[in-house]
């Protein structure tokens, strides 16, 4: 059976990600409840008439997997496997808008067209006039796992040696206006909004485009190899260590082979206990980390933890600003990631130097 | 040959039936389920689109939800099809064995978001629905009232979707990730995609016929349908009836338009030739086509083509679309189609493509147009989506 390494990533996030080491300019908004992606120069990728064209989630998808592309040093990959979980909501709020408001009338077809979840991974095949397999996952919060999960079986099965996979949504006005009356987005003007210490709940939300090079072999280049990726739909609090062990044991693995957890805690303090019980417990000699007080919470943001822990293993440097507590190992070589939400959609990747 | 993966359960919900008896008599006594829209104000209301004769509250107390659900249609279908699924299965005990659900939609819970989209701030009661919007909310929901923990995902490939599902589905089993997997599904007539498909004017105003010269578009329609699939461990331990099994598998880009498909079905002959190298079939071997044949002038063109590259000099098999009974049903096509070719196995019937007067100027293909008895081995079929997406999926008989 094949393994699966990571040879190439791309980053656009609500921080600045690509070019630059990594995220040495990183900083938390504490002040807004919605977080927008700093913009690549989408020019250098994407023609300024294709361009306007494009949905927002589009041309960062396009621009993420083109860095990781480049990153890896590939012209081509066999598979284009995407995670998304409200995909081109921006098309989706529009086309749904003018049939209202227009009562079905008077209605032109492009936001139509580009509202389809798979738009992201069919205009990268388009661009890239790759033929090969093309799939989409939309879950919620293992919408990217279910594609790694996906991507790891390609390569394994020796059905595909390189893919492409990638994890992207963008934020839709009205969309996040409805997200803040249900209570999934934190409220209005209840600033500093903070992640670790928060009461309240919802989360800030964010929104980001994160694709990854995988493929079967260990180059110069490589960050990492991807060991395994478990979805579990339904855990309770109190599952969850278990349920870390017995990943890890299936691995050959052990706690205490750990070198760090990266955890989704996002600020939404009725589900904060499944990660600090670990945080406080199992796991509190292995140093823990967080991200979506940088990437704001959105349903493919444990692509960002991916991108992050690739980064880790192949730079060995712990930034500050993603450490949870003050545990430290001398090398980085088996990092474990661990995201739910609402208690539901639990993922366990793991990656290995 | 490889021997594929063992079919155990199928359910089914559609506008010709609402099980899978129902959906197969319909089939053979061509009873179709296209008619005027009933369940949905629009002013379109002259559109043809295969319908599922029930309403939501009546899905509600079908399903015995709380009143304080906030079940999608699509969620509601869903969860009838997969239920009548798994108890077809015999399977009692859900989490039993490492089982998975693999969902498929294309616009999710689209139904409630466009009938409540400007009323959520100012009806807090309608609050609840927001959340369900979200295409894998409806995996989650028939999660849940299946009780399965397990691995829950979904796939969004446009039409394609649920041939998607399956595929994924029989790998997981293949590649001993799952020894079961509940495989399907869902997408609910709404308002959105009736319009979306009218500006791209491949809607037609009257019935749709696939494979014809004259043709002039789709018809829509909301489906929903679940299939079971087991290890061949779990089917020897309990001794289970195999419906048929999944032998076959292809999907691949047409890398040539976001809603078109190339003029030589580059995507569509591909997905059938990795197909046919999965499976080890020969393309000789297959005793029905289950056409996408969706009436598009595109489509049908297209996937013809593609068919006859495949089959080159050879006689191209009986084929049919089946899409004249139910209408274009999206996400969930391949899942309705997938029980329609387990019951052509089953039944070695090969089903009439109603509507269809006159062959394509542009090649020799004619649809079988009756209802035909014929030994079926191996039924192969296909499913195309917008962004591409191609997939064929090739059942064989136990």
């Amino acid at each position: 059976m094949k393994k699966t390494y990571i040879n190439g990533v791309g980053c656009i996030s609500t921080q600045k990600t690509f070019d630059t080491v990594f995220l040495e300019e990183a900083a938390v908004n504490h002040d807004e409840n919605v977080l927008a992606i700093i913009p690549p120069a989408y020019k250098e990728y994407i023609s300024p008439a294709a361009s306007r064209r494009m949905a927002k989630g589009v041309k960062n998808g396009i621009v993420a997997s083109a860095l990781a592309m480049k990153d890896a040093n590939v012209e081509k990959v066999d598979a284009i496997i995407t995670g998304t979980g409200l995909g081109c909501i921006e098309d989706s709020e529009k086309f749904l808008k003018s049939i209202l408001d227009n009562k079905e009338e008077f209605l032109t077809p492009t936001s139509f067209i580009q509202s389809t979840h798979n738009t992201v991974g069919a205009q990268i095949a388009l661009l890239q006039q790759c033929k090969g397999y093309n799939f989409t996952y939309v879950n919620g919060a293992v919408s990217f796992e279910s594609a790694l999960i996906d991507a790891k079986m390609q390569i394994e099965e020796e059905e595909a040696q390189s893919v492409l996979v990638g994890g992207v949504d963008e934020n839709g006005e009205y969309t996040t206006a409805l997200f803040k009356l249900n209570g999934r987005i934190k409220a209005d003007n209840a600033a500093p909004y903070e992640v670790l210490t928060s009461t309240t709940s919802g989360a800030v939300y964010g929104e980001g485009a994160n694709f990854f090079v995988l493929e079967n072999e260990r180059k110069e280049n490589t960050y990492a190899e991807l060991l395994d990726i478990a979805i579990v739909n339904t855990l309770k609090e109190d599952e969850i260590e278990n349920e870390i062990k017995s990943f890890l044991k299936f691995n050959n693995l052990e706690i205490s082979d750990v070198d760090a957890l990266v955890l989704g805690f996002d600020g939404n303090a009725a589900f904060e206990n499944y990660y600090r019980n670990l945080t406080e417990n199992a796991f509190a000699t292995i140093p823990v980390l967080y991200y979506k007080h940088l990437s704001g919470e959105y349903d493919t943001a444990s692509a960002f933890a991916f991108w992050m822990a690739s980064k880790i293993l192949k730079t060995q440097e712990v930034p500050e600003i993603v450490k949870v507590n003050s545990a430290e190992k001398p090398a980085y070589k088996t990092i474990l990631l661990y995201n739910q939400l609402n208690g539901k959609n639990h993922s366990f990747t793991l990656l290995l130097k | 040959m490889t021997k594929g993966v063992a079919i155990t359960g199928m359910g089914i919900i559609s506008s010709i039936g609402n099980s899978v008896e129902e959906n197969y008599y319909s089939l053979i006594e061509n009873k179709i389920g296209i008619s005027r829209i009933t369940n949905i104000s629009t002013v379109h209301e002259d559109v043809k689109v295969g319908e599922i004769k029930k309403t939501n509250d009546e899905l509600i107390s079908e399903l015995q939800l709380n009143p304080d659900n906030n079940f999608s249609r699509t969620a509601m279908i869903g969860t009838l099809a997969a239920k009548q699924a798994v108890e077809d299965a015999g399977i009692t005990s859900i989490n039993e064995f490492r089982t998975g659900l693999i969902s498929a939609t294309s616009v999710g819970g689209m139904d409630m978001t466009e009938k409540h989209y400007y009323d959520y701030f100012e009806q807090p009661e309608l609050v609840k629905y927001i959340a369900c919007h979200d295409g894998g909310d409806v995996a989650e929901k028939i999660a849940e009232q299946l009780g399965l923990k397990g691995m829950v995902t979904t796939i969004s490939t446009a039409c394609s979707s649920a041939a998607n599902a399956i595929m994924l589905g029989a790998r997981l089993i293949k590649t001993g990730k799952l020894d079961r997997v509940i495989v399907g599904g869902a997408d609910a007539m709404s308002k959105f995609t009736i319009n979306g498909f009218k500006t791209l004017m491949i809607l037609s105003d009257d019935y749709n016929q696939p494979f014809d010269n004259n043709r002039k578009g789709l018809n829509l329609g909301e489906a929903a349908a679940f299939l079971v699939l087991e290890s061949d461990e779990i089917v020897a331990k309990q001794n289970k009836k195999v419906l048929a099994r999944v032998s076959g598998y292809g999907n691949a880009n047409d890398a040539f338009h976001q809603t078109a498909s190339s003029e030589n079905g580059d995507g569509a002959f591909l997905a059938m030739k990795k197909a046919f190298e999965v499976s080890g079939l020969k393309p000789s071997q297959i005793d029905y086509i289950n056409v996408h044949g969706t009436a598009t002038p595109n489509n049908d063109l297209s996937e013809g083509r593609a068919i006859k590259r495949i089959y080159q000099d050879e006689t191209v098999p009986d084929f049919s679309s089946t899409k004249p009974f139910t209408g274009h049903t999206l996400a969930a096509a391949a899942a309705i189609e997938a029980v329609y070719s387990v019951l052509a196995i089953q039944h070695n019937v090969i089903y009439p493509n109603l509507n269809f007067k006159t062959p394509m100027e542009e090649f020799d293909l004619k649809p079988q147009t009756t209802l035909k008895n014929a030994t079926i081995e191996h039924v192969l079929s296909n499913s195309f989506g917008f962004g591409g997406n191609c997939s064929t999926l090739i059942f064989s008989k136990s």
